[in-house]
């Protein structure tokens, strides 16, 4: 069987970044370590590069184990972006709260690694494994602070759910094998589609439910999210946020779309209610939180809950509802948590209260701020709205209350967004002197405020790439 | 090879397990008590697969090879558990799920 090894460029690339990273991070004395961070995002620019230029080259590994398609490529594109938007804005930011450790650039790329091997998997092994490395690197970042205690215990709290999630989504995994007798996610669906729904296949269906419900942060299995983006590093907060939401989600799809979209009628209904749920919790908790960290996690579980929708249509325009949402669900959070990291940078405090009068002392930062949450509330014209456009309406026939659930929950979200606007255009600072961004993360938030206004206006472009994207997930 | 010995036997047993596993990740205020217990949910896992493999498709070992990935990892997993709940005794003199509570749980 001959082996293409050009369909793993990506993959290769990054890899040898993510070596490369570390073993400099060796080699440099730790006085010029500052350098590592830039040599990462080029080194990350130039993989983008080459997933880009070899987006259209596409095929399938070891009988279907590995898939290089236009699904993964859209992904893979995301997580690289993300992960540069991510490095490039908070160098400052690592510099003064994470400490000079060299480990700190390799484990987000091999994060991102991980994130990339999700999207393409086509059998369970591939998928456990991808998901695994994007896990493992996480639970670093996450306690990368070690000398404070709020970032090891965030790391420890991730560490158990984390596992625990895992273990119970390899216990459904197993009992899938066991019903259908392959781990090839196509195989799977030719089996699910002979033998019709066992009852060892309804319980390994409802466990990868709730294990992947974990990774993707919905209601009931939310609790780990709001402590851990409070304890991380405001930067891996971010990544967390947007990275692995997104790689759960590409599983996601996959594995039920892909593998067992026979079995719809089961699983349709549960996880419209995860949705519902997530909806719902996730935009009324985040009213009373008077810390920015924990109201854009519980905002973020809301933001889950809306994906979630798109999934419960299981069609190629639901498919390409949440390959769009996802878009621009990077772009929004990373320029919030970009401006958090920012702030806190300067003022030492993650209080909304703190945030008084920010407009006087960093305008492109409250700017990018208002227009990023407003695009998360869906309003138009920012981009938010198109997303949540293209997601609701595939579910208009059959799912109609979630619509509305999902309209309504939109409208309180707009209240707690606001609160924050209103403290940083209304309020007068305590300390009136003018925060500095620094070049790199000005560049950053004017990419994340240009690109959440343009797609709002201008849509027709991704939309298309995205339904392009979306139709090639269903040729395997 | 007829043993007399039937999948369910095996199913039952790896369900029980995975859910004492469960219970005690669940109920346990002991950090490594809590790594413990997700070892016995893994082991519940790799018990499915090999008793799949030896029962569905004895002729590839897919479900046996999936074990020693899934033993692999959860050694990598545990490792650094152990290192965090190390870095964290340092730092706050306890292993007590209960007394990490610097944030709302």
């Amino acid at each position: 069987m001959s082996f293409d090894f050009s369909l793993l460029t990506t993959e290769l690339a990054m890899f040898v970044l993510g070596l490369t990273t570390f073993v400099l991070g060796l080699v440099v004395p730790s006085g010029s370590r500052r350098g590592l961070g830039s040599f990462a995002v080029l080194g990350l620019l130039l993989v983008l590069g080459i997933t880009v230029v070899n987006r259209s080259h596409q095929g399938e590994l070891l009988n279907g184990m590995y898939l290089v398609d236009g699904y993964a490529a859209f992904f893979k594109i995301l997580f690289l972006m993300a992960a540069i938007l991510v490095i490039f804005g908070s160098f400052r930011y690592v510099d003064q709260h994470v400490g000079n450790h060299f480990e700190y650039y390799s484990t987000v790329i091999f994060a991102t690694l991980g994130m990339i091997v999700m999207a393409s998997a086509g059998d369970f092994i591939t998928l456990y494994l991808g998901m695994e490395l994007m896990t493992i690197s996480f639970i670093i970042l996450v306690a990368f602070r070690f000398i404070e205690g709020k970032s090891l215990e965030a790391g420890i709290k991730y560490l158990l759910l984390a596992a625990m999630s895992s273990a119970v989504t390899l216990y459904g995994l197993s009992l899938v094998y066991g019903a259908t007798g392959t781990i090839i996610i196509g195989q799977v669906a030719q089996a699910v589609a002979g033998g019709g729904a066992s009852p060892l296949l309804i319980v390994g269906l409802t466990m990868l439910v709730a294990g992947l419900g974990f990774k993707v942060a919905a209601v009931p299995f939310h609790m780990w999210s709001p402590d851990v983006y409070e304890g991380a590093p405001t930067p891996v907060t971010s990544f967390l946020a947007v990275g692995s939401k997104a790689a759960s989600f590409a599983v996601l799809l996959r594995l039920f779309i892909g593998g067992l979209a026979e079995l719809h009628g089961q699983w349709a209904m549960l996880v419209a209610v995860l949705a519902a749920l997530s909806m719902l919790i996730g935009n009324l908790v985040a009213i009373p939180q008077t810390n920015i960290k924990r109201m854009l996690a519980y905002s973020s579980i809301a933001q889950a809950g809306y994906i979630l929708v798109g999934l419960v249509a299981a069609t190629e325009a639901g498919i390409k509802g949440v390959m769009f949402y996802a878009f621009l669900y990077v772009f929004a959070t990373v320029g919030a948590f970009t401006v958090v990291a920012a702030v806190y940078n300067k003022i030492h405090s993650d209080e909304i209260a703190d945030y008084a009068g920010l407009v006087q002392r960093a305008p492109l930062a409250a700017t990018v701020m208002l227009v990023c949450l407003l695009s998360m509330a869906g309003i138009p014209p920012l981009a938010g709205f198109v997303g949540k456009f293209y997601l609701f309406k595939t579910v208009v026939e059959g799912y109609m209350w979630l619509v509305y659930l999902g309209l309504i929950m939109s409208m309180v979200s707009v209240y707690y967004y606001l609160r924050v606007v209103l403290v940083m255009f209304r309020d007068d600072p305590k300390d009136p002197s003018p925060i500095e961004l620094g070049s790199a993360t000005t560049l950053t938030l004017f990419i994340a405020l240009v690109t959440t206004i343009v797609l709002g206006i201008y849509p027709g472009p991704l939309a298309e790439v995205a339904n392009m994207a979306a139709q090639s997930f269903f040729l395997h | 090879m007829a043993t007399g010995l039937n999948p369910s036997y095996f199913v039952a047993l790896s369900a029980a397990l995975f859910c004492i596993g469960l219970y005690g990740a669940i109920s346990r205020k002991n950090a490594i008590a809590v790594l413990v217990s997700i070892e016995l949910m893994l082991t519940a896992v790799n018990i499915n697969l090999v008793a799949f493999n030896k029962f569905l498709t004895p002729e590839a070992f897919i479900g046996q090879i999936f074990a020693i990935f899934v033993i692999t990892v959860a050694a990598a997993e545990v490792g650094l558990g152990l290192a965090i709940v190390i870095a964290i005794y340092r730092n706050r003199k306890s292993v007590d799920l209960d007394d990490f509570d610097w944030m709302k749980w």
